[in-house]
């Protein structure tokens, strides 16, 4: 083997220089316990945390598992109200999802945690045939969904939905804000079924309150209405599109809202009849890349259901990402509220 | 009283499954046949005398919980249920037919008494431990049995499962490794299970026996010796079995992980089998 074949990604070791931000401060690699945008937002403090021990304190049946990443998640907060129902199965996920369908097949209701890059990689045999095809009611929530962290690939669940969408009976979940990640939380300890929940975790942005909204599982609701624009969003992107809809508005650009916090089974009605009103640029927007997401699904539903309007997708490149600090990233890869503003005036 | 306690012995039992899966082989012309007359025996001395279970209600919270982690096992299992009266004896024709209860691999939504899916390997030891923790916190008094093959020991899944096992301390926790030096590609020993078995999971802390699987008095004194192990630890019973036993000319057979059986053998399969066949 010789020198070049060794030095193929040569070029990310050249010297660089210390990044700065727009304001001037240092930019650095925001880890595990990113916070999004909260620069002068209103947060809410592990929103998934204290809405489980709130449900457990009439919910006997619920129980927690996690594979060392309990702080991580904010299972932590769990852990310590209800230590003798949460299980610390070690640094093994494949063993904390088969035992999490252990346990729900003796009737309990099991929340399961770790990153997502490591049930939707590591894991995904076990939830596939040890949860969903036996339709337990097995609730998987996991932190650092899509670019929320700056660790590179290992840590970055660009993927998940994708792989998570194509699993028969899995309910799939990508939560905006603390408000919805409170309700979510409850709604699916309800919910008969599996279910797989992407997690913001620690200081979680809240947004969706002043808006009046309630999280419906299954349900797609409008968020703000619009005349330009209809944004179909999840996630923390719907944050982004808000902001964005703010941005164009001076512009004189009426851009709806219309946000999907359950990817699966997707509201196909609501969309393709929101979509349908025409006159409207379609722009989805996620946290996830472009192949497989809910961009694809509501291109996918639209084409089914004979929509057809112009359509563009807000998503992360089908690429390995950078390392590095996060609003860079999403500078970079076009998910900022300064990239969504400026694709989508390009594309009006 | 939930526990079998007729007269029949446990060499008639075993007789019995191995020639419930013949029946069920010959159906379908295939079938993992070599793994069912293997296993025969120690499927007998589960369901005949380890197993609380109630075969008019197989959902019965009392029961000991059985995982066949080896889904391609089906045919064995199905034949050990038959026997125990959970399934009847006339649905032996369906065995792998469309719409049968009895699919050529185990899943819990078809076949009553099935625990749970089996097949994707190395899935069952990490179910097994889920339910031994909720019994434990139902104080649920039943045992979780987990039959499993050497060929599992290669998943490191499996491994995670050992370690789990320890670290919450399941003494209600059975595993039964089916240890008959096949899988798919030769022998499981040529792979990943050179090391004498028993002493791997002594390693992680289990209480291991190591026996030989064809021999009904070490099954049964094996078996008790798990339920009854004081400390509070998992068990395992590694069952050194011999790949269709019972039927000497395919016991000579080049032995391999799928036995072949030509269409006239299963007649000749059966009528060898009953020839020997064992007093009630």
């Amino acid at each position: 083997m010789n020198d070049a074949s060794l030095s193929r990604r040569k070029s990310k070791y050249t010297p660089r220089t210390m990044p700065v931000s727009k304001n001037g401060s240092k930019l650095t690699t925001s880890a595990m316990i990113a916070s999004l945008d909260a620069e002068g937002r209103e947060t809410v403090a592990a929103p998934f945390g204290h809405a489980l021990v709130d449900l457990a304190k009439t919910r006997d049946d619920i129980v927690g598992l996690t594979a060392d990443l309990s702080k991580y998640t904010d299972l932590h907060v769990f852990a310590k109200a209800y230590p003798d129902r949460f299980y610390q199965m070690g640094m093994a996920e494949q063993v904390m999802i088969s035992a999490a369908a252990g346990l729900a097949r003796e009737g309990f209701t099991p929340f399961a945690t770790t990153y997502a890059v490591f049930a939707s990689r590591r894991a995904y045999d076990f939830i596939c045939m040890a949860i969903a095809e036996e339709n337990l009611p097995v609730k998987i929530v996991c932190a650092l969904p899509g670019l929320t962290t700056g660790y590179g690939p290992s840590h970055q669940a660009t993927d998940d939905i994708a792989i998570m969408r194509a699993m028969p009976n899995l309910t799939v979940l990508d939560p905006c804000d603390a408000t919805e990640i409170d309700q979510a939380t409850r709604a699916i300890a309800d919910h008969p079924g599996p279910v797989y929940m992407r997690l913001l975790r620690g200081n979680v942005p809240n947004v969706l309150g002043e808006y009046g909204y309630k999280f419906k599982l299954g349900k797609a609701q409008m968020i703000r209405e619009g005349r330009d624009v209809l944004f179909v969003s999840s996630g923390f992107m719907t944050m982004r599109v808000l902001d964005v809809a703010k941005r164009l508005q001076a512009d004189g650009v009426d851009c709806a809202v219309l946000h999907v916090p359950t990817i699966k089974p997707l509201d196909v009605e609501t969309i393709a009849a929101e979509a349908a009103k025409g006159g409207r640029l379609v722009v989805t927007a996620e946290n996830h890349s472009i192949t497989g997401g809910l961009g694809e699904a509501v291109g996918a539903a639209l084409m089914r259901a004979g929509v057809h309007v112009p359509f563009r997708q807000i998503a992360l490149p089908d690429a390995f990402l950078d390392a590095g600090a996060l609003p860079t990233l999403h500078d970079q890869y076009g998910i900022s509220v300064d990239a969504v503003t400026a694709s989508v005036k390009a594309w009006l | 009283m939930e526990r079998d306690t007729s007269n029949v012995s446990l060499e008639r039992r075993a007789y019995a499954i191995r020639r419930n899966a013949l029946l069920m082989g010959e159906v379908q012309g295939q079938g993992y046949i070599g793994q069912a007359l293997g296993a025969a025996d120690l499927l007998a001395v589960s369901y005949f005398h380890a197993l609380n279970y109630r075969a008019d209600d197989p959902e019965w919270e009392g029961r000991d919980r059985f995982l066949l982690s080896i889904g391609h096992y089906a045919i064995a299992l199905y034949a050990a249920m038959i026997e125990a009266g959970i399934l009847p004896e006339a649905e032996i024709e369906t065995y792998g037919m469309d719409d049968s209860r009895m699919p050529m691999s185990g899943m819990a939504a078809y076949t009553p008494g099935m625990e749970i899916t089996g097949g994707s390997l190395g899935h069952g030891l990490g179910i097994a431990v889920g339910i031994a923790l909720g019994l434990k916190r139902k104080n649920n008094p039943a045992f979780v049995y987990n039959m499993m093959s050497d060929g599992e020991l290669g998943e490191g899944s499996t491994w995670e499962a050992v370690m789990s096992g320890v670290q919450w301390k399941l003494d209600n926790l059975i595993a039964i490794v089916d240890f008959n030096d096949q899988q798919a590609d030769g022998k499981t020993t040529d792979a990943l299970a050179q090391v004498p078995e028993a002493g791997r999971w002594e390693g992680f802390g289990w209480f291991a026996q190591e026996i030989d699987g064809n021999d009904m008095d070490a099954l049964v004194a094996a078996f008790d010796a798990a339920r009854a192990h004081s400390e509070p630890v998992p068990r395992v019973i590694i069952c050194q079995t011999k790949m269709c036993k019972g039927v000497p000319f395919l016991e000579e057979r080049e032995i391999t992980h799928f036995v072949r059986v030509e269409p006239e053998e299963w007649a000749r399969a059966l009528t060898i089998l009953d020839e020997d066949r064992p007093n009630e």
